[in-house]
């Protein structure tokens, strides 16, 4: 009862090999985006004692994008966190292509579900 | 005592560092002792704290899944099965941790440490397997097989929806600690599903990062990622824990457990004490 091991196999190879990319790429932008905020916020004091929530540029998909744009640095880095969050959820994509390949529809179905609570958490939540 | 944004974020970028280093050469993962050390030792807020941790969660979870896939041991189908689970309750999880008061978290996170710490002193309980296919398993397809040196091993799994409900359980913590809790998953699987070790952990890690994504996106929309702190935390843990799998091989592990569940044990204990006495 294994399925099809090979096919499993690859698809799981691909999937390996995109996850550390993910996180690879956005380690890297979230680096980029701390050395712009430190060389300009270095030496101001910090301090996180008190939870002030962030400011909504900072909260949400398009606003994170616009400020990352715009060159700020705490925006950058949201951004490359914003890609390592979206990592696991090419992960999830992936799976239902290979499980479409494989002609194995329950598990098409399976992934679907998981793909819409990390959709809704990531977009539908904001509202 | 005022230090500066600098200062700060070398501060806890070191302290991130040795909390992924000896999360990954331990098993114990670094996220346990992060929230702790942010919050008992540079008094961060524990919002702010959970948030960082979440985000290195995802990333030493992605970061050594490539090295997994690579032995062929993980399964795919029980990952995503159990998936469902995990990140359901990590939603969950989310959203209380954006309901409850600040001192009902840290007990929360007092009591799972000091879990966490009795699960490390405890030695593993081996259990028998016994070749008889589930026939809720056999349906799911969730069994399989994997290489050892001495062959192809095959597993049957057992006990499906208690797992399923362990790992709904596993995907609240996560989603309410900001930790990739692989001890209650592992727990899941290799005690009640009967799962192989192996298998068990190398799906269980595959498993972190979806979980904790599920989380990710509410508390980013609450507020509770902060990118000044989040960066340094980030890169530190991903950085060590790289390092950490790295060594993993050559290290004798045994002795740094004891040290690291000790550690753990007293973190627990203070964030309890802390929790319960409303000063978080």
């Amino acid at each position: 009862m294994t399925g099809k091991p090979w096919t499993d196999r690859k698809v799981e190879i691909i999937i390996g090999n995109l996850l550390r990319a993910g996180v690879m790429i956005s380690a890297f932008v979230v680096l980029l985006g701390g050395v712009v905020y430190l060389a300009r916020y270095g030496s101001s004091p910090a301090d996180y004692r008190i939870f002030r929530g962030e400011s909504a540029d900072l909260r949400y998909v398009k606003e994170i994008v616009v400020r990352a744009a715009s060159f700020s640095g705490r925006g950058i880095i949201q951004f490359g966190l914003l890609l390592l969050i979206a990592t696991p959820v090419a992960r999830v994509v992936f799976s239902i292509i290979g499980f479409l390949e494989e002609g194995d529809y329950m598990y098409v179905v399976f992934a679907s579900i998981v793909l819409s609570v990390l959709l809704y958490s990531l977009i539908g939540s904001a509202y | 005592m005022r230090i500066t944004t600098l200062e700060f974020t070398a501060l806890i970028g070191m302290g991130s560092f040795v909390a992924g280093l000896l999360g990954a050469l331990t098993g114990l993962g670094g996220g346990v002792v992060l929230v702790p050390l942010l919050t008992l030792f540079f008094k961060v807020d524990i919002r702010y704290a959970i948030g960082a941790s979440l985000v290195s969660v995802i990333a030493t979870s992605s970061g050594a899944a490539a090295a997994y896939v690579k032995e062929g041991i993980s399964n795919i189908r029980i990952g995503m099965f159990l998936e469902i689970a995990t990140t359901l309750g990590a939603l969950l999880g989310a959203y209380l941790a954006s309901r409850i008061s600040t001192g009902a978290i840290a007990t929360v996170f007092g009591l799972t440490l000091l879990y966490s710490a009795f699960l490390s002193a405890r030695p593993r309980v081996k259990l028998s397997i016994d070749n008889v296919p589930d026939p809720l398993a056999t349906r799911l397809r969730l069994n399989g097989s994997f290489p050892t040196p001495e062959g192809i091993r095959e597993y049957y799994v057992r006990r499906v929806p208690l797992g399923f409900g362990l790992m709904f359980g596993a995907g609240t913590l996560s989603g309410l600690l900001g930790i990739g809790s692989g001890a209650v998953k592992v727990l899941a699987m290799d005690q009640a599903m009967r799962i192989p070790f192996k298998v068990s952990t190398t799906t269980s890690n595959f498993m972190i990062g979806v979980t904790a994504a599920a989380s990710a996106g509410i508390y980013l929309h609450r507020g509770f990622i902060d990118p000044g702190l989040s960066m340094p935390v980030m890169l530190g843990v991903l950085a060590g824990s790289l390092l950490g799998t790295r060594i993993l091989v050559e290290a004798e592990t045994k002795w740094l457990r004891r040290i690291f569940g000790a550690v753990i044990l007293l973190l627990g204990a203070q964030m309890l004490y802390k929790g319960l006495a409303g000063r978080m």
